[in-house]
């Protein structure tokens, strides 16, 4: 039942990033691949059925880890606080900055919220992988599963540590890197005229830039947490994600090159799968890793609740979560095709 | 200053409070456009499409706000209610999991289709979209009473070896008479709030002498849903809200009335106020035996005061929750006269030409979101000084791992963000309401 539950917060934490994560990306990239007003809108018009339910897989997992693993959930969420606090932030203005921007048509009104949607959407990447940064490199947690981390200390990933090493920040660039990547091929694929040609464009850099960076990131992470690779090795589970993120990479060049943006976006979304959940199948069973004390980490067995708890969770949550695919599944088939920029109010 | 216990409840309160001026009015007024539409599809008189269109734009700004700033509250268990949420975890975080399984992906993927949709889905798939959007918002709402009601009257839970709650009985904890009652007194009240905004807009540009006839549809609806509404947000839900309180936290009910002297024949207090010090009401002015009534069903039934109880047990601002109890009580009075009155002309067809009702009208939208929010108080203030009633204390469930420097911070950043927030969106339904109701564009 832990196994399950670990798996499941997993995998919804996974699809937060494979759906956010495209809207995150094409927040990142729109002032370069979208230039006029019109544009712009377009960009808005694909993001924008979209984006609020992709941002619901967000509460959606920080349930499941609530109801499931509160231990991690307290002591995370208190661990990280300031950092949770910029992040909650910025999905604020975020929201704001698109709901907001169609109201008024004025040249500046829109671009004020075109900055802030700009703005916000690259530093919530990077501090979604700085969060997943400092999950790998550990944490300096006490005796009964909680600590306390500064923003920052020296940036030397070792203790005192703080959110922000280069570590950490190198993991973060990773993120952005790979989630612009991944909201080009979405506009590639759901956008049409200059905006399409130059996501396409966009995506081939990135995606490059993202083929070179996996590989010089994992031998980063070899100095921050061996281990973890190591059982990565072993683990079969964990080299077939690992193969998953690979062949989405190959999937998406081939894509590329072949003008299937389609393909390239579904093949971006298995690498990002692949590498978040052979990471989750390699720490396994460890949530909050200890550098005070190995013995100290929060472990998915140490931190669930009791499995009559989780038994009955399970219980709605197999009617929920196919309730929830059917939701976006309906959702892409109404806005199927490329997205057309509103005219009046009509729109974003 | 130096403990953060004060910074982290002032930082839950004011973004909860916030954050609940928004959803209010978008339960509420889901409602209401369903009405609208529904006229619609049973008169096929378009103006009651063009009336549920201006509705839905000003909700689409609303339910914006409402999304951005319903973010951080769930996030805020854990990172200033960290020891609460390890020991809650296990029960709540299922209610808060199911609204977003169950009540969020909904909202999320019919907003967009009722805002932008209504050429593409024709009359009955708009009205249609609109339901399922009620459907959503109010389900959202149940799973987050119900989290609030087993804060206040904690069942379906055991506390396991470890000394952390656990979930045993599903249908016990999701349908704790407690969340029923709250729910239905919540909800009542959200469409409160939004028949008075209704109204209050009819009300505006029937004054004017502008969009007249989409002021007259908004006066009927917003008068017609908003009397039966304030009606029921007193009895039967206030009522057995109050007999609930009186049956399960009975120091919290002498508390809401400044009651510190046990009695018989108990007395409502109209207004007074609340000396702890010397554990008194001052200046009382008493309506005799009807607290014994309104709490137990006779006037002769004992009420207990706050001297029966340990000091311990008290909450912890009994004058603050005196108050907010008094406020919502008498608005809610209030609401309902101005309400019975307005709909009184309506039905005689003579509301357009009463311009002291329709001034009464366009300045009462503030006071229904004041009486809510003075609800809210009561309910939260009440449940002090406990976190969980009777198993977690309040100063039990706070996050150790944050001081009180870094607890200011975001607090004080919270205050300037929904500040700025706050003007734009005065600003934005500002736009929206003085632009008025539009045909559909054809394009």
């Amino acid at each position: 039942m832990v196994e399950l539950w670990f798996a499941i917060a997993a995998v919804m934490l996974a699809a937060y990033v494979v759906m956010d994560g495209f809207d995150f990306g094409a927040g990142a990239l729109h002032l370069f691949v979208a230039r006029t007003d019109q544009e712009r809108r377009q960009v808005l018009a694909a993001i924008g059925p979209f984006w609020d339910g992709n941002e619901v897989w967000l509460l959606a997992s920080g349930g499941v880890l609530f109801l499931a693993f509160p231990r991690v959930l307290a002591s995370g969420l208190s661990g990280f606080y300031l950092a949770i606090f910029l992040v909650l932030w910025s999905l604020i203005l975020r929201g704001i900055a698109i709901e907001f921007r169609s109201h008024v048509a004025h040249a500046q009104w829109r671009a004020a919220w075109d900055a802030v949607f700009a703005g916000s959407s690259v530093l919530l990447p990077v501090l979604f992988g700085a969060a997943l940064g400092n999950l790998v490199r550990g944490l300096p947690l006490d005796e009964s599963g909680w600590f306390s981390l500064a923003l920052f200390t020296d940036f030397s990933a070792a203790s005192p540590v703080g959110i922000l090493d280069w570590f950490t920040v190198a993991a973060g660039g990773f993120a952005l890197l790979a989630l612009a990547a991944h909201g080009a091929a979405f506009l590639a694929w759901k956008t049409d005229g200059p905006v399409h040609e130059r996501s396409v464009a966009a995506a081939g850099v990135l995606f490059t830039a993202v083929a070179v960076a996996w590989p010089v990131l994992t031998v980063a992470t070899w100095f921050v947490n061996a281990p973890m690779l190591r059982e990565v090795w072993r683990r079969p589970l964990a080299l077939v994600l690992v193969a998953v993120a690979a062949g989405g990479l190959a999937t998406v060049f081939l894509g590329l090159r072949t003008g299937r943006p389609l393909r390239a976006f579904l093949g971006s979304g298995a690498f990002l799968v692949g590498i978040l959940a052979a990471t989750a199948a390699g720490v396994f069973p460890v949530m909050l890793r200890s550098v005070t004390e190995p013995a100290w980490s929060l472990t998915a067995y140490n931190s669930s609740v009791s499995a009559d708890s989780l038994r009955i969770a399970l219980g709605w949550w197999v009617i929920g979560f196919p309730l929830a695919l059917f939701y976006f599944y309906t959702l892409f088939r109404l806005h199927r095709g490329k997205a057309v920029a509103a005219s009046g109010s009509e729109g974003y | 200053m130096t403990d953060p216990l004060l910074w982290h409840r002032l930082q839950f309160a004011f973004t909860i409070t916030f954050h609940y001026l928004f959803p209010q009015l978008t339960m509420g007024l889901a409602l209401l456009i369903v009405v609208m539409k529904a006229q619609g599809l049973r008169t096929g008189d378009q103006r009651w499409d063009a009336a549920a269109r201006f509705w839905i734009r000003l909700f689409a700004i609303n339910f914006a706000v409402g999304v951005v700033t319903g973010i951080p509250m769930e996030f805020q268990f854990g990172t200033n209610w960290a020891r609460f949420s390890r020991y809650a975890g296990g029960v709540i975080g299922q209610t808060l999991a199911m609204e977003g399984l169950f009540a969020f992906f909904l909202e999320s993927s019919v907003l967009g289709l009722l805002v932008f949709g209504e050429r593409r889905l024709g009359r009955r798939g708009h009205f249609g979209a609109a339901l399922a959007l009620l459907a959503g918002s109010w389900l959202s709402g149940y799973f987050i009473v119900c989290t609030n009601a087993f804060m206040q009257h904690p069942v379906g839970h055991e506390v396991g070896a470890d000394g952390m709650l656990r979930l045993i009985g599903f249908w016990a904890f999701v349908l704790n008479p407690w969340a029923l009652a709250q729910y239905a007194h919540t909800m009542v009240a959200a469409v409160v709030t939004a028949s008075f905004v209704v109204s209050a807009v009819g009300a505006w540009y029937a004054l004017q002498g502008v969009h007249v006839d989409q002021a007259r549809r908004f006066l009927a609806v917003g008068t017609g849903v908003g009397l039966v509404a304030s009606i029921l947000v007193a009895f039967p839900t206030g009522d057995i809200q109050a007999k609930l309180v009186a049956a399960h936290q009975p120091v919290t009910l002498a508390a809401m009335e400044g009651r510190f002297a046990t009695e018989t024949t108990a007395g409502i207090v109209l207004i007074g106020q609340p000396n702890v010090a010397a554990e008194r009401l001052d200046n009382p002015i008493v309506v005799p035996g009807f607290l014994s009534f309104l709490a137990y069903g006779t006037f002769h039934s004992e009420v207990r005061g706050l001297n029966e109880y340990s000091r311990a047990d008290w909450p912890d601002n009994i004058e603050l929750l005196y108050y907010a109890f008094h406020v919502m009580a008498g608005l809610g009075t209030l609401l309902i006269l101005a309400m019975a009155l307005a709909a009184y002309y309506q039905l005689r067809g003579t509301l357009m030409q009463r311009r002291a009702l329709l001034w009464m009208l366009l300045l009462a939208f503030p006071f229904p979101y004041i009486a809510t929010t003075a609800g809210w108080m009561t309910t939260e203030l009440g449940r002090q000084p406990w976190l969980v009633y009777g198993l977690l204390r309040t100063a039990d469930g706070s996050s150790l791992t944050v001081h009180s420097g870094t607890a200011l911070f975001t607090l004080i950043g919270f205050t300037g963000l929904y500040f700025v927030l706050g003007l734009l969106f005065l600003f934005l339904m500002g736009r929206e309401v003085a632009h008025g109701p539009t045909e559909l564009s054809h394009g």
